[in-house]
């Protein structure tokens, strides 16, 4: 039950203890209820592989990967793939359902009579998200294994940075569902999340870009993930990365600091 | 900080809840002794919730002190909340849980082992009357099972203090009286209880002790007996006039009774013989449609106090 994501936050830290793996256990109490609807993350992912990456793919041939080499159009855009469903699974479980959660379901306010705090909440539910995204990731990894898009050793850390991508990506939403009043306001996050997930390099280079536009695309959150994970799924490993797993990773701290900071304001009135 | 067994299980001096410019609980004072039943009692708004939920260490406090078994909830709320068992005004249960299910991970948000929290489980469901529906899903249950499952699930971590805002407000009657069974076997098990209720009859039963709350101050403290002494007689006469008869009734029952209260839909006459006092009335020829003789009770402590009804 200790997820390596709840090391990120440790005791003290202003934010979430040990205490969230309570919150983990609900969700997968919950879940024996219902677990098919699990399988749902897994499918989006495998059908844009299927769809984009085969059916258009077939049409570009080869494509440039992250060190200037020629790659299949496959395996250029597979880990892309794999870092939007990380993003989209994190949001999904940190916008609508934690809206619903926060609003509607008193599970919180009852929570918050135990020794769990709001910090432990917000860890807790985003370590689940996080468990979710990463059977997605594993899963995903299999199906490119057996379409022979496994091309170095290096492409296991591939299921960490999705992990991670998904940590940023869930925090920054509870963030900002914390401030949201209607669902109406939802809208918004679909605003932010679809030109992330159309132009970050996703289905092509950033090369594709003028200089200008191409230092700003490089400066948002999703093009660090899509960049990790490609450049670890052909093996191009350089120094950059560190950069986007820190970026990453402050992004969800942040994310979860707001978090914590907001429950504590609209539950503990 | 240590605890000292001879102090008081909740000490409030100047306690005070600000939401805004709005004062909820305007520098309010009381002490709960450790095994004692101790009742806010007064009508919605009084203040009651805010405090119950400062002492549950779920809304800090605005000014003044407060301490729960000798601990700051500002710095210890946690372990606080350790020791307290939680029953909300509204039910708080996880729909998406079963009956049983729900009080196994509120036993794991405290931190106990499974297999205690089985036999704890087994035990309360019992207790509450819910074993047979141990499987079934939360939703369906009736009000009374509901509030129930609450309270038995307040007891998972077995509290020292039991917290219970307006635990009978909306059941029947026959749901009301086994919940104050329950309770009353909690309180012979030594369990602390402090309670907020607007009915009377509830303060009487359950409380050793209890505050009367108005507009967010405290207007009077004792034992229901102490309180009905104190601000009551011994009896009370209740008379129904026909609408006609009510306008002109002015001065007509002066010096019938110790306090007349009017009252829209009736008049009050506060006398220690209440039957005596009905039959003066009839001796100056008016005649009401109903007599109602009856002891005093802690909604006409709250009358006299404060002006108004209790429920409204």
């Amino acid at each position: 039950m200790t997820a390596p994501t709840l090391r990120v936050a440790p005791a003290g830290f202003g934010f979430g203890s040990r205490r969230s793996a309570r919150l983990i256990e609900r969700n997968l109490y919950v879940y024996k209820h219902g677990w098919l609807v699990i399988l749902s993350g897994f499918f989006e992912p495998l059908f844009y592989l299927l769809g984009i990456g085969f059916g258009l793919g077939s049409l570009i041939g080869t494509i440039n990967g992250p060190a200037g080499q020629p790659i299949s159009y496959q395996l250029f855009v597979a880990p892309a793939l794999l870092t939007t469903a990380a993003m989209n699974g994190a949001i999904n479980e940190s916008t609508f359902n934690f809206f619903f959660k926060l609003n509607y379901n008193k599970t919180f306010a009852s929570i918050l009579a135990t020794p769990l705090s709001p910090g432990d909440i917000a860890l807790g539910e985003l370590g689940w998200a996080l468990i979710r995204g990463g059977l997605y990731a594993l899963g995903f990894m299999a199906v490119m294994g057996l379409f022979g898009l496994v091309v170095t050793p290096w492409v296991v850390l591939a299921v960490p940075a999705a992990l991670l991508v998904g940590f940023a990506f869930g925090a920054v939403g509870m963030a900002a569902t914390s401030f949201m009043t209607t669902w109406q306001d939802f809208d918004l996050i679909q605003l932010v999340v679809l030109p992330l997930f159309l132009f970050s390099g996703t289905f092509y280079p950033v090369d594709a870009y003028p200089d200008a536009l191409r230092v700003i695309v490089q400066l948002t959150p999703l093009y660090q993930g899509v960049d990790l994970i490609r450049s670890l799924a052909v093996g191009a490993i350089s120094p950059i990365l560190l950069f986007h797993v820190a970026y990453l990773a402050l992004m969800g701290i942040a994310g979860l600091a707001v978090t914590s900071r907001r429950i504590d304001l609209l539950l503990l009135k | 900080m240590p605890e000292h067994p001879s102090e008081p299980l909740i000490h409030a001096r100047e306690l005070t809840k600000r939401f805004g410019t709005f004062t909820a609980v305007d520098s309010i004072d009381f002490d709960v002794a450790r095994g004692e039943s101790f009742g806010f009692l007064g009508p919605n708004g009084a203040g009651k919730t805010s405090t119950m939920r400062m002492i549950g260490s779920v809304s800090p406090i605005s000014a003044g002190t407060l301490r729960v078994m000798g601990m700051d909830p500002a710095t210890e709320g946690s372990r606080i909340r350790a020791r307290v068992g939680v029953v909300p005004q509204q039910d708080t249960l996880d729909n998406e849980l079963t009956v049983r299910e729900n009080l196994v991970i509120y036993g794991r948000y405290f931190g106990l082992a499974r297999a205690e929290i089985g036999r704890r489980a087994d035990e309360l469901l019992e207790f509450a009357q819910l074993t047979e529906r141990a499987g079934d899903q939360v939703e369906p249950l009736s009000g009374g099972m509901k509030r129930r499952l609450t309270i038995a699930r307040s007891l998972i971590n077995e509290p020292e203090l039991l917290l219970l805002d307006e635990p009978t407000t909306g059941l029947d009657p026959q749901a009301r009286h086994l919940l104050w069974d329950r309770l009353y076997r909690l309180k012979q098990r030594g369990v602390t209880l402090v309670l907020t209720t607007h009915y009377m009859d509830e303060a009487e039963q359950l409380c050793d002790r209890l505050v009367v709350m108005d507009k967010a101050r405290i207007v009077a403290e004792g034992s229901p007996r102490e309180l009905i002494e104190r601000y009551s007689t011994r009896e009370v006469a209740e008379l129904r006039f026909g609408p006609d008869v009510a306008e002109g009734l002015d001065g007509r029952l002066e010096g019938i009774a110790q306090r007349v209260e009017h009252l829209p839909d009736r008049v009050l006459l506060y006398a220690d013989d209440g039957e005596a006092a009905a039959s003066a009335v009839h001796q100056r020829g008016l005649k009401p449609e109903t007599v109602l003789v009856r002891r005093s009770s802690l909604e006409d402590v709250f009358l006299r106090l404060t002006g108004r009804s209790l429920i409204e």
